[in-house]
């Protein structure tokens, strides 16, 4: 049931060049999930997130500090590299510091036919930031105009969003296997699925998706400790397998290239389109480096914990992620006062498989002590 | 070579300098005695705006109380590893840390407990500046903070509605500040700090403008004893007033040839935040007749600049200057708003290469020789894209030095490796150490 996902990851760029030869379309190629991809299908280019390739490298050396994450290094490395050769343009939504050096760097070295940079407010919580980013993104909206040579009508921009809000949709049935007792489908499925919504069109995605959903069994075999994945960015397949082959399932996810991406939707019914988008952005669950002054990241993924059942939780970082680095405190220590105990992992472009082997066998160990005794 | 001989004095003003500063901090720390209120927040933070509440109002502000930290070496160890207890990372943003291990072990910088403040009131343009006072408030049981967003995208594309985004957060901001405090707002204590900050501003970018004179008047290590109040109260009158002092000392200086430094050979620049624990590497510099003459952050952390009609970069023209008269609530934080957001080191956030632009202007008009470039590990903001800075002005034909370092965290400065780049980047640059 998954084989086509796992297709789709192992040969993404393959399938983004097939697209654009068989459409004559463009393919954007985006580092951040603020971006407001409903614009893009709007004008009917093909959105990719420009993910790293989980290989050591050394050709980001002269253009981004080594205290920068692996992860904005490795994206801009695949560029470097010319894996993402086929992009007409480049974009990035504003979020981190660190990811926004890979876009610069791409936007200065491998010259592109359209760059955008979409100042999304980091204020989210502040009522200003609907309306502020509605403004920016119909910006946007005339920039991808002018490039595309058309106008966007509303009609347009409302099938961006039901595009969008389906593949969320489907995305949010998909977990609501993921709650039961015995999920039929494991961690490294469902992130092959996660990673392939965004760099696939949606139509097929969601096709796909559906196929899934029609044949997956309400209930599986009996599931490994329950556990929780939370933190930076994170597409390790590796990493997932290794975990789950110790005896865990990851039932449930807080990443950007998982729930942050899809959790809510825009739920467009009626009125200005641009403006339904704007509050989709700003209302989703956040990136750490807009939660700010109140820490809801915090309640939700508590939230997220309790309604999936998670008996642990690994927190991941990317080496040198600021903002993350930032929450994981806080977070760990509700989670500890919640009485779900966490596992601290620091990631780099490659994991050391072995030794976090190591450290997730003891962590499921304790997590079963009552089972053993 | 032949080797000039400069005549040198010490700055007239550097005790009135020592004692300003020393103010700050006492004002700061003794204002509840007087009925008085005390607020923290970043140095990038809009302070005009709660000099509404009075005058009675006295800032923290973080960067410049972590760096007077990271000087002291033993006390700025004690609070990194008490961070680090806390489980924070060590690759955090060193001033955060020191200031952070300031509270947690509840030991002011100049002796005594930590001085607590009222409200915090910060600004967010680097990932870290709100999550810092997040993180504060935190450990000092809930302290109110309030944070205005400014990342609107870089000046050049300022429209009004960005404008608006910042005014709108501004007046929730006063608002809040009335809320908090109890206190009325006064929109004239307002226009007043507002202008203060748009004259100190632009007058030490005059200040920095007459560094371009060979020989240097200022060096860039005295010039960081005089930065520092447009990082601690940019908005105040008397270091406003203090600016205009400081202006005619240096200029005084240029008109008489009295030069920073006694035997100028070479002109540098420097970037980022120095190791503030080891800022005699510039006197270091000096052995070779080297003087670092500024740079983009001495120059533009602070100091407001503008592109002039014959291309040069040069102080940007007050509101003031202007013939504006500033007359109510809304028009002050509008031009307040404008005029942060043309910072020069708030362009950088959002492209390296419009930092580059302007390092390429400072090294032609400011006639130098070489650049270094502190890759500082303490400061993810500005060390942001500084690779990419190195490859421009290389591209442009200046030569380069870099050297790895941290502002606040001397654990990841050594200071021998930082040297021996410096004698070869001399050699490079065909300077030796003078025998004089």
């Amino acid at each position: 049931m998954i084989s086509k996902f796992r297709e789709w990851n192992a040969n993404r760029h393959a399938y983004a060049q097939e697209w654009k030869k068989k459409t004559g379309g463009k393919v954007v190629g985006y580092f951040c999930t603020y971006v407001p991809e409903e614009i893009l299908y709007a004008a009917d280019i093909l959105p990719v997130r420009i993910l790293g390739g989980h290989e050591p490298q050394d050709l980001t050396e002269p253009h981004i500090f080594g205290m920068f994450c692996p992860f904005c290094r490795d994206c801009l490395a695949q560029g470097l590299k010319g894996k993402y050769n086929y992009l007409d343009g480049i974009m990035i939504a504003h979020s981190c510091l660190h990811i926004r050096q890979a876009y610069t760097s791409w936007e200065k070295h491998l010259p592109t036919q359209f760059t955008y940079y979409l100042p999304m407010p980091n204020n989210v919580q502040s009522p200003h930031a609907i309306p502020y980013l509605a403004e920016e993104i119909r910006d946007f909206k005339k920039a991808v105009e002018k490039w595309i040579g058309r106008e966007l009508s509303d009609d347009d921009i409302i099938r961006g969003i039901q595009l969008m809000d389906e593949s969320r949709n489907l995305m949010r049935k998909l977990y609501e296997f993921k709650a039961m007792e015995n999920p039929p489908i494991s961690g490294e499925e469902t992130m092959q699925i996660a990673i392939t919504q965004q760099m696939v069109r949606k139509e097929e995605h969601s096709e796909a998706l559906k196929d899934l959903l029609s044949k997956i069994q309400s209930n599986g075999k009996k599931s490994g400790t329950r556990l929780m994945i939370l933190g930076s960015e994170n597409d390790d397949i590796p990493f997932v397998n290794m975990v789950e082959g110790c005896g865990a399932t990851i039932v449930i996810d807080d990443h950007c290239v998982g729930t942050r991406y899809f959790w809510n939707s825009v739920n467009y019914n009626g009125g200005d389109p641009i403006q339904a988008i704007a509050k989709r952005y700003v209302e989703r669950p956040a990136c750490p480096s807009k939660d700010w002054m109140d820490r809801t990241r915090v309640t939700h993924l508590l939230k997220l914990a309790k309604d999936f059942n998670a008996k642990g939780a690994i927190l991941i970082q990317q080496k040198f992620c600021d903002p993350h680095e930032l929450d994981i405190p806080a977070i760990k220590k509700a989670f500890n006062e919640a009485g779900i105990p966490t596992l601290f992992l620091e990631f780099d472009v490659t994991v050391p498989i072995g030794q976090f082997k190591i450290r997730v066998e003891a962590f499921l160990e304790m997590l079963n002590e009552d089972d053993l005794f | 070579m032949n080797i000039p001989t400069y005549k040198t004095e010490q700055l007239k003003c550097w005790n009135k300098a020592k004692e300003l500063r020393n103010n700050f901090y006492k004002n700061y720390a003794s204002a509840h005695e007087k009925g008085g209120i005390r607020w923290a927040g970043g140095a990038w933070s809009f302070g005009a705006i709660p000099a509404g509440l009075g005058r009675d109002v006295f800032p923290l502000t973080g960067e410049p109380y972590a760096a007077s930290i990271a000087f002291n070496k033993e006390f700025s160890i004690r609070c990194m590893e008490a961070v680090e207890k806390k489980g924070y990372a060590r690759d955090l943003c060193s001033y955060m840390r020191n200031y952070w291990g300031s509270i947690i072990l509840d030991e002011w910088a100049f002796g005594g407990k930590f001085q607590k403040p009222d409200f915090m009131w910060q600004d967010h343009i680097c990932c870290s500046h709100s999550k810092w006072y997040q993180v504060a408030s935190e450990l000092e049981g809930g302290v109110p903070t309030f944070s205005i967003d400014v990342t609107v995208g870089p000046y050049n594309t300022v429209k009004e509605h960005k404008i608006d985004y910042l005014v709108n957060q501004m007046l929730d901001g006063i608002e809040w500040l009335e809320k908090t405090t109890g206190r009325k707002y006064n929109d004239e204590l307002l226009i007043e700090a507002c202008k203060n900050e748009f004259r100190s501003t632009s007058k030490w970018a005059k200040i920095c403008e007459l560094n371009m004179t060979q020989p240097a008047p200022l060096d860039e290590k005295s010039m960081y004893s005089f930065y520092v109040f447009g990082t601690l109260a940019k908005h105040s009158g008397e270091f406003a007033d203090f600016y205009d002092e400081l202006y005619d000392e240096v200029k005084y200086r240029v008109e008489n040839q009295i030069a920073a430094t006694p035997h100028e050979v070479c002109r540098l620049m420097s970037d980022t935040q120095p190791p503030w624990g080891f800022l005699k590497i510039f006197r270091y510099l000096e052995s070779f007749g080297a003087v670092s003459v500024g740079s983009l952050y001495t120059f533009g952390l602070i100091g407001v600049w503008e592109d002039k009609p014959d291309g040069s970069w040069g102080a940007r023209t007050t509101p003031m200057e202007k013939g504006i008269e500033i007359k109510t609530r809304e028009q002050a934080l509008r031009l307040l708003a404008d005029w942060n957001l043309s910072k020069p080191e708030w362009q950088h956030f959002y492209s390296p290469h419009l930092k580059s632009e302007m390092m390429i202007k400072i090294a032609k008009q400011w006639k130098l020789d070489g650049i270094m470039l502190h890759y500082n590990r303490g400061c993810e903001g500005l060390s942001l894209g500084i690779a990419e800075n190195r490859l421009a002005l290389i591209e442009a034909g200046f030569p380069v030095m870099t050297f790895e370092g941290n502002m606040g965290d001397e654990r990841e400065f050594d200071e021998a490796q930082a040297k021996s780049r410096m004698d070869s980047f001399m050699e490079t640059l065909g300077f030796k150490q003078l025998k004089i």
